[in-house]
């Protein structure tokens, strides 16, 4: 490992300015993702800002939602009674997701940052676009059972890890940003970015912006919402893919719909194709298997040498169905 | 000059200068000779590593030491009070649960921290609703341990340790 130096500065202004000056400063959270990097090699910053300590590790009312401190572990946000009321697929996306140990570790805002599991980017004697740009993808053509089939570039097919991020991003959530030229709001649907031809980008944050907290608007449909995820193993498995959605229904008709995939694309994947075709649909599995076609008409399934990712389109259509199925079922 | 740093490992107070790159689980191991710690994987996916950092279960492997300055550690080794064994020790050893004994350190921390975290009512993923209070069933123990691994395969008698230590701990 190269040798770094290390900081804990008294507030995140500091925190920023620290991080904002260095090219090769990075901010260090739970340290779950990013302590393995430094292991494997993936990355080797000259300076890491310890940040555990100074966001909020409180939540708190909004303007009737939950304002949730970037320093506010998995666990606790999964524990949390308001949380497990008024957001039940957040909590149930966040125990999906690692172990209990981890989760005491990982925080709010560390967590949608974590990079994905793709093994090539994790493996630094191959090449890859996102570890090293221009290097090539390792993945297209080679291992893509865990890859994505939605929003993929030539460049990458890297799926994005989280199941947190998912439920953010079907719940409408808000991330609060600090930077070098003071705070701004990005919507969590905005957060990530799509591979095209920079995939060693991950999300559209600056160098130096921190994530403060990340706010979950009211949305009083989000009390019936589930979190349902497919993987290799019954636990402590990354999502094969994964599916975070609410649903209004009013006399065996859908008023209104929200949904996020995951383990599909490069990011948390917001299925606004799927929601406008429920929109007014009567309440069967006939209309939900056609909301995921709506979805999934631009996917494109990789070959693979590992017999590819064509699996994907018909296992994210039952999880989808399933989820709706469940949901309607609580609504009755 | 790296930062000076304080741990507290299992009551006892030792200030170190440390190389920012020392993960506790090596520090544990390598400065201090604390050996209970176990290191499997080092990246964190096997929990043989599992400490307890101000009473909640980690992982000492993907911990720096030095972002753990001020924090009380406990390893499985510290569990013991006035020399007399922690009741997760003694179901495990009651119901035989291990083998080689690898694990066990690792096993027997993550034991304690998950019997707190469902003490304080918190739920996990194969909680049928995360709203209500959940039950100590074989599932969620299961469930809840799965960040720990055996190469033994002692799974059924740990899955009964645990069961045995929460009716002593909730009594």
């Amino acid at each position: 490992m190269r040798p770094f130096a290390y900081q804990a500065p008294d507030d995140t202004g500091a925190a920023v300015r620290s991080v904002a000056e260095r090219p090769d400063a990075v901010f260090l959270g739970g340290g779950t993702n990013l302590v393995d990097h430094l292991r494997l090699g993936v990355v080797s910053p000259g300076l890491l800002v310890d940040v555990t300590a100074l966001t909020s590790t409180e939540i708190t009312e909004v303007g009737g939602g939950l304002r949730v401190g970037a320093g506010v572990p998995n666990s606790e946000l999964a524990a949390d009674a308001r949380v497990r009321s008024r957001y039940p697929v957040l909590a149930q996306a966040l125990l999906s997701g690692a172990s209990g140990q981890l989760r005491n570790m990982a925080t709010t805002g560390g967590n949608p940052l974590q990079r994905t599991r793709c093994m090539y980017f994790q493996d630094v004697s191959t090449p890859c676009n996102k570890r090293e740009p221009g290097s090539g993808c390792s993945a297209i053509g080679g291992s893509t059972r865990n890859h994505a089939v939605l929003g993929t570039s030539e460049h990458c097919i890297a799926t994005h890890p989280s199941d947190m991020a998912v439920a953010m991003a079907a719940l409408d959530a808000q991330v609060l940003v600090l930077g070098p030229d003071g705070e701004r709001t990005i919507p969590f649907t905005e957060l990530h970015r799509l591979p095209g031809d920079t995939p060693e980008r991950d999300t559209v944050l600056e160098h130096g912006e921190l994530i403060t907290a990340i706010d979950l608007p009211e949305l009083p449909m989000a009390r019936r919402s589930r979190y349902r995820k497919v993987r290799d193993r019954a636990s402590y498995a990354f999502a094969l893919v994964s599916v975070a959605a609410a649903l209004d229904v009013d006399g065996g008709v859908v008023r209104e719909a929200r949904i996020a995939f995951g383990g599909v694309a490069h990011a948390p994947w917001r299925a606004r194709r799927a929601e406008e075709a429920l929109r007014g649909a009567t309440v069967s599995d006939e209309s939900f298997a056609a909301a995921a076609a709506a979805e999934l008409t631009d996917a494109r399934p990789q070959p693979g040498v590992d017999g590819g990712n064509e699996f994907k389109i018909a296992l994210l259509t039952r999880t989808l169905v399933a989820t709706l199925r469940d949901l309607a079922r609580e609504e009755a | 000059m790296d930062p000076d740093t304080t741990l507290r490992v299992d009551g006892v107070t030792h200030h170190l200068d440390l190389d920012p790159r020392a993960s506790l689980l090596d520090t544990l191991r390598q400065r201090l000779g604390v050996m209970s710690p176990k290191k499997g994987c080092d990246h964190g996916q096997c929990g043989a590593c599992t400490v307890l950092v101000d009473g909640r279960r980690v992982l000492a492997c993907l911990s720096l030491a030095v972002a753990q300055d001020g924090h009380e550690i406990t390893t499985a080794d510290g569990l013991s009070e006035d020399g007399a064994d922690h009741p997760v020790h003694r179901a495990f050893v009651e119901e035989d649960a291990l083998q080689c004994g690898y694990c066990t350190p690792g096993q027997v921390c993550s034991a304690v921290g998950a019997l707190d975290e469902f003490a304080r009512g918190w739920p996990s993923a194969v909680t049928t609703d995360v709203a209500a209070d959940p039950e100590l069933d074989d599932a969620e123990i299961a469930e809840r341990m799965s960040g720990n691994l055996c190469r033994c395969g002692a799974y059924k008698g740990i899955r009964a340790a645990v069961a045995d230590a929460h009716r002593e701990v909730s009594r």
